[in-house]
């Protein structure tokens, strides 16, 4: 198919210009994080005496390993448990379809709209009268709960799909459910929980208003909701903000480059199910 | 059976799968001698436990205790006065508290409409004239932003807008030093450039649901329309915009929820101001309830946030299915 010159020329133009727009600002907090600390640089200039210090300064001030450990744990905590029993509980709704399995998927899809904010309130109280509230276990359970909407939903899109036979040989051969669901069906679901385990990571470790409003300790919180911590303390020190900024980017990106195929795919097959 | 069913590509237009097992369901019933259904049963349902145990107890409880809440006049440690539906009157009768509901409104605009018409065009353009590399290099970065933390992308527009920014010193060197400003402290600004951020944001996700969905078009229809010697807008007009609606369905909804329900972003780059005029309901529900102590109106907020959101969803939801 010819497509002319100029439409080329133009198009490609227009995308370039669009990949400037996503990019630039990526750039300008870095060279602005090479700034001496303390001082207001403009938004885009290479400094004289580039400050690479500012990277360790920052990972000091922001008490980064700890905030790092914190937030591993929170993940750690979360995914692997959110996984199991979403899958268990897809399993049964969309494999054994057990009675009443149409209800129950309907009270989970209910979830998936929620907005975090609609509930964040009497989760405060309701942590502080369990005890759990400023502990790290403030985040780990009402994150657990909040998933499983969207991880019930997405497993059961798998567990739909599978063909009976493997189910039926399973069960003549004398499988338990349990053995029926751990022997055979969990290895076979590996590709969608892969997914959705990187789907939740992700959004664990960017999870802010969690953070902000259960755990008043930044070193207890995740990664999202320590650097919001940090830009309340360091809002006035432009470059040291930057600096903290990049580092808490840092991990995402790579995760992101690693695994971009994956995620990219995850989100929007998770977007198209819901 | 079904080979079909197997090999389904996992991206899925939306079809009734629901219904589409009964028939394993029957075959699987067959072999269970009936008297087992009943365990069968009991069984099945212990596997849903963990998570209905963890759903109930961290969503749909404090679900129900918002709107509790909301009935009540309290400050979060004394007595809790009924006062019926007086926070609801309240929200609807302060200027500032129904505000919040119109700044979600215009959110919208920027975090929604923006980005899918963008991503339309984007999409397609990439989808004519760039469908090897050069299309799945830029698919990739205008990615980028939707990996990251929602409170780094704040932190980050929060500076490039700001009066030493990135955004200013463009302007100035275009010579546009007339309308330089701090963007996100300016009463008719704020709101726009929070929008900025959203628009910054949601880009990528966009594009890159609409391009999977218009490979997944007959080429054949562009074949043809490009030998009838279409242009890019007539094909655009003709075959993309009508064939990706249910795609963007998918896109709006995500983004609506988007923006009705920002907070992060917000948050973290203006706080709601200068004065109210990028106060969300998210913002303010976070305001009310932990500085200003008024559980019951926060609460009463956030009744509505839920209300809105969807209402507004499920017209989006109906119109993009119905078109299967």
């Amino acid at each position: 198919m010819k497509i002319g010159r100029g439409e080329l020329f133009s198009g490609r133009l227009f995308l370039i210009l669009l990949m400037a727009f996503t990019i630039l600002p990526f750039v300008s907090i870095f060279l602005t994080a090479l700034h001496p600390s303390g001082t207001v640089p403009s938004g885009f200039s290479w400094p004289e005496d580039p400050q690479w210090g500012n990277f360790v300064e920052a990972f000091k001030v922001a008490n980064m390993a700890k905030m790092l450990s914190s937030s591993a744990f929170i993940v750690i905590a979360v995914v692997p448990v959110s996984l199991v029993i979403a899958t268990m509980a897809a399993f049964a709704i969309g494999l054994l379809r057990i009675p009443g399995s149409r209800i129950l998927l309907m009270l989970f899809v209910f979830g998936l709209t929620l907005p975090f904010g609609g509930i964040i309130v009497p989760l405060y109280y309701l942590e502080r009268a369990i005890g759990i509230y400023n502990t790290r276990l403030a985040i780990v359970l009402p994150l657990i709960g909040l998933y499983m909407p969207f991880s019930v939903f997405w497993m059961r899109a798998h567990f739909i799909n599978m063909p009976s036979e493997i189910t039926e040989a399973a069960l003549i051969d004398g499988a338990s459910t349990w053995d029926l669901f751990w022997q055979i069906h969990r290895p076979l679901a590996r590709a969608p929980m892969t997914s959705l385990g990187i789907l939740m990571s992700v959004w664990t470790w960017n999870q802010f208003l969690l953070a902000l409003v259960l755990v008043e300790d930044p070193s207890q919180r995740t990664m999202a909701g320590a650097l919001g911590a940090f830009q309340g303390h360091y809002a006035t020190d432009v470059p040291l903000l930057c600096a903290g900024t990049i580092l808490i980017l840092v991990p995402t990106l790579i995760i992101f480059v690693l695994f971009q195929r994956q995620i990219i795919t995850a989100l929007l097959q998770g977007s198209v199910k819901g | 059976m079904n080979e079909s069913r197997v090999t389904m590509p996992v991206i899925t237009k939306p079809t009734n799968t629901a219904d589409n097992g009964t028939e394993a369901t029957t075959l699987t019933r067959r072999l269970l001698p009936n008297k087992k259904d009943r365990r069968g049963a009991i069984i099945g349902w212990l596997f849903t436990m963990p998570a209905l145990v963890m759903y109930a107890a961290f969503v749909i409880l404090p679900l129900l205790l918002s709107i509790y809440y909301s009935f009540f006049r309290w400050n979060g440690i004394g007595p809790m006065t009924w006062v019926g539906l007086k926070n609801y009157l309240t929200i609807l009768e302060v200027p500032n508290l129904l505000m919040t509901i119109v700044n979600a409104f215009k959110l919208v605009l920027f975090f929604s409409f923006i980005p899918v018409i963008l991503g339309l065009i984007v999409a397609s353009i990439i989808h004519r004239i760039a469908p090897g590399r050069f299309g799945s290099i830029t698919r990739t970065i205008l990615f980028l932003p939707q990996v990251i933390p929602l409170v780094a992308a704040g932190i980050i527009w929060g500076w490039l807008l700001a009066l030493p920014g990135l955004v200013n010193q463009i302007l100035e060197s275009v010579g546009l030093e007339t309308i330089v400003r701090a963007w996100l402290g300016d009463f008719d600004w704020a709101l726009p450039a929070v929008g900025l951020i959203g628009i910054w944001v949601l880009l990528g996700f966009c594009t890159v649901l609409l391009l999977t969905g218009i490979t997944k078009i007959d080429p054949a229809l562009y074949e043809s329309a490009r030998i009838d010697g279409a242009n890019w807008f007539e094909e655009f007009i003709s075959i993309t915009v009508p064939l990706l609606r249910y795609e963007i369905g998918v896109c709006l909804t995500v983004t609506v929820i988007n923006a009705l329900a920002a907070f992060d972003i917000v948050y973290v780059s203006t706080a709601g101001g200068p004065g109210n005029s990028t106060a969300v309901p998210g913002i303010q529900i976070y305001i009310l309830a932990f500085t200003e102590q008024r559980i019951g109106l926060a609460s009463a907020l956030a009744v509505l946030l839920m209300i809105l959101v969807l209402v507004v969803i499920l017209p989006i939801q109906r119109l993009s299915r119905e078109v299967k």
